[in-house]
């Protein structure tokens, strides 16, 4: 084990698979001589040349459709977009070409590539800068939408997400980047790809998380520890596919459940979660579903209403006081 | 000034392209047949009357190029070798197509044949196409990507950040424009500000040229020599192959936004019957030879709707299928 960086483990997973696969090449806006906007591929290019390094022009779709034609072609690319809010502009690439064409040329092509993008707000980075757009990806089947909260997840993951033969969005939340934690110094450490997992066990409530909400949720389960409301918190890591079997065990041990998202609430991950506890669990829920959610609006920049647009500790835990204590 | 055929090709390979034409026509008007009695859905985009540019432009490439197209491309998918039976099945919707029956007409593939798909939405497949020629590239390998695409795709974002991209990372691609002046119903004009589609690739420096896409030989030597340009240098070429639809965009359209006047004017140069011609008037093939390509290509294509018609259904499990390796 050795403690690291968010940014550092994911760094370390791109240099373990270019080091373990070459025909994994890396490519992006600024990830080769500027070392990427978050610097997430410092040290890349020195290492494995601009062969394997590749800045890009300014062009998502086509950085994305580039990435499409090189997989089907034999490699293994992992493109970034700088942020999650340009993946709008390379939507055709990603909805009408990655994850369609497995499918419709009857399973003759593979398409093994990754795509990494910073998302989520907190950082007054205004409308266009801040959104969480996981949802999009989720709806849309033919690819994997993985998210990780901890330095080791984001490792294990990144890694089974490279070495997969499928199309996969690896969303890294920016917020996240500096935080720390004990990451597996083993280059064969892998993540399965479609499984969440217990951050902590509890017995109360359960509470569905991902990415920086799950850190959120961690320190409300902590809080609540305090007032005797035992929660038990579920990291989804893979937002498609999701893991029903880790979600509805919990909320059968429970018989409660809130989920917490940072996108948007409407048809938000929240809802479909929600749907599939409602769907088979209803014979234990104790109370209804809760859900905390980013708040249905454009992002304001003033750090002052800004935060009340995205979920905070102190509003999970309202929503978890909510659901024990039949203030539904 | 019209090119001797013998200073081209020899007798057998002149008399196959003419096969490959008749054969591609014959395959379209039998489509057509099957849409009108409702054997093929959807939509059907129908090739009749480009036919010179498919063939010529395959004729000059290397087998293991890869080949990436639109929607109308039944003919580049059939003259690169896909078997007629299995695209016409495609069509049908069957489990025998090329595709299992999942693509359809706009998304024939055969990687066995480097035909790297038919893409449906305009301008798709120009960052595939220059995504492909990068694994080529990369791993050192002695082929280039030729991208067809028609007119209306020239003012897609892509078609702009594919040239530029192709050019600045050096990559061995062809690009083929089949010019046949219309959008759907738009002409090119209206659609257009250059409406001189190669001259449309100055600002990323990429060298071009034009070409008459109803002569089948003007563009085999076209792409020849523009493809081993790009397989000796390693960098992008345009060629812009002016040509004609015969029918509507789509068999739902009617095509009255072309004048009888200008359909017929490009009825004349149709690239059948003209290059037939030539090959009798320069003795390469006598008119019997020419009947007898005829009639195994009619039976060619009534053999694959037979087999076509007789074809099982995908079975309903294919559903779930093919999403996910």
């Amino acid at each position: 084990m050795a403690e690291m960086t968010y940014r550092d483990a994911i760094n370390l997973a791109l240099k373990e698979e270019m080091r373990h696969d070459p025909s994994v090449v890396v490519l992006g806006e600024d990830v080769a001589l500027y070392e990427g906007s978050f610097k997430v591929t410092r040290g890349l290019l020195s290492e494995f040349g601009e062969e394997r390094v590749k800045d890009t022009p300014i062009s998502e779709n086509t950085i994305i459709g580039v990435a499409v034609g090189a997989a089907m072609g034999g490699l293994r690319p992992v493109a970034e977009l700088m942020t999650v809010n340009f993946a709008l502009l390379a939507m055709d690439q990603i909805v009408n070409h990655m994850t369609k064409i497995h499918y419709m040329f009857g399973g003759q092509a593979v398409v093994p590539m990754t795509i990494r993008m910073p998302g989520g707000g907190g950082s007054q980075l205004g409308a266009q800068h801040s959104q969480s757009l996981e949802t999009f990806f989720m709806h849309c089947p033919g690819m994997r939408v993985l998210y990780p909260s901890t330095p080791a997840d984001a490792k294990g993951l990144l890694k089974s997400a490279i070495r997969d033969n499928n199309p996969a969005i690896f969303l890294e939340h920016e917020l996240l980047y500096n935080s720390k934690g004990d990451v597996p110094e083993d280059p064969e450490y892998l993540i399965p790809i479609g499984k969440a997992a217990v951050k902590r066990p509890g017995e109360q409530v359960t509470i569905v998380a991902y990415a920086r909400m799950t850190v959120l949720a961690l320190q409300a389960a902590e809080e609540l520890a305090g007032e005797g409301i035992s929660c038990e918190v579920v990291d989804l890591r893979s937002l498609a596919p999701l893991d029903d079997d880790t979600i509805l065990a919990s909320v059968r041990k429970t018989g409660r459940a809130v989920v917490v998202e940072e996108c948007w609430r409407t048809c938000g991950l929240g809802a479909e979660i929600a749907s599939r506890i409602f769907e088979n669990c209803f014979d234990v829920l104790q109370t209804p579903v809760r859900r905390v959610s980013g708040l249905d609006v454009p992002m304001p920049y003033s750090r002052k209403i800004e935060k009340l647009c995205i979920p905070r500790k102190e509003t999970i835990i309202q929503a978890v006081r909510d659901v024990t204590s039949g203030g539904y | 000034m019209e090119t001797r055929l013998r200073m081209v090709l020899p007798d057998h390979e002149l008399v196959r392209l003419y096969e490959q034409m008749f054969l591609s026509r014959e395959f379209e008007d039998h489509c057509a047949e099957q849409y009108t009695k409702g054997n093929i859905t959807g939509f059907l985009h129908l090739y009749s009357g480009q036919e010179a540019v498919a063939v010529g432009a395959t004729a000059g490439l290397h087998k293991d190029d890869y080949i990436l197209s639109a929607y109308r491309e039944h003919a580049q998918a059939i003259v690169r070798g896909a078997d007629p039976k299995r695209v016409m099945a495609e069509l049908f919707g069957k489990a025998t197509g090329l595709c299992k029956g999942k693509g359809g007409s706009m998304h024939l593939f055969d990687p066995s044949l480097s035909f790297m798909g038919g893409y449906a939405i305009v301008g798709g497949q120009f960052p595939i196409s220059v995504g492909l020629a990068f694994s080529s590239k990369y791993r050192n390998e002695d082929r280039i990507t030729a991208c067809f695409f028609g007119d209306g795709a020239v003012n897609q974002g892509t078609f702009h950040e594919s040239l530029n991209w192709a050019q600045l990372w050096e990559l061995p691609v062809l690009f083929i424009c089949e010019n046949n002046f219309y959008g759907i119903g738009t002409e090119v004009h209206r659609s257009s500000a250059l409406a001189s589609i190669h001259r449309r690739t100055c600002g990323y420096d990429i060298p071009s040229e034009k070409v008459d896409g109803m002569d089948v030989i003007a563009v085999y030597k076209a792409v020849k020599y523009a493809a081993e340009k790009v397989r000796e240098t390693g960098r992008p070429l345009f060629i812009e192959a002016t040509t004609y639809r015969f029918r509507g965009h789509s068999m739902s359209d009617p095509g009255k936004y072309r004048s009888a006047a200008e359909h017929e004017l490009w009825k004349s140069r149709d690239p059948l019957p003209n290059y037939a011609k030539r090959l009798l008037e320069e003795g390469i093939a006598t008119r019997e030879a020419l009947d007898a390509i005829e009639a195994r290509c009619r039976a060619g294509v009534e053999e694959a709707v037979a087999f076509a018609e007789e074809s099982p259904w995908p079975e309903d499990s294919e559903v779930y299928s093919d999403i996910y390796v």
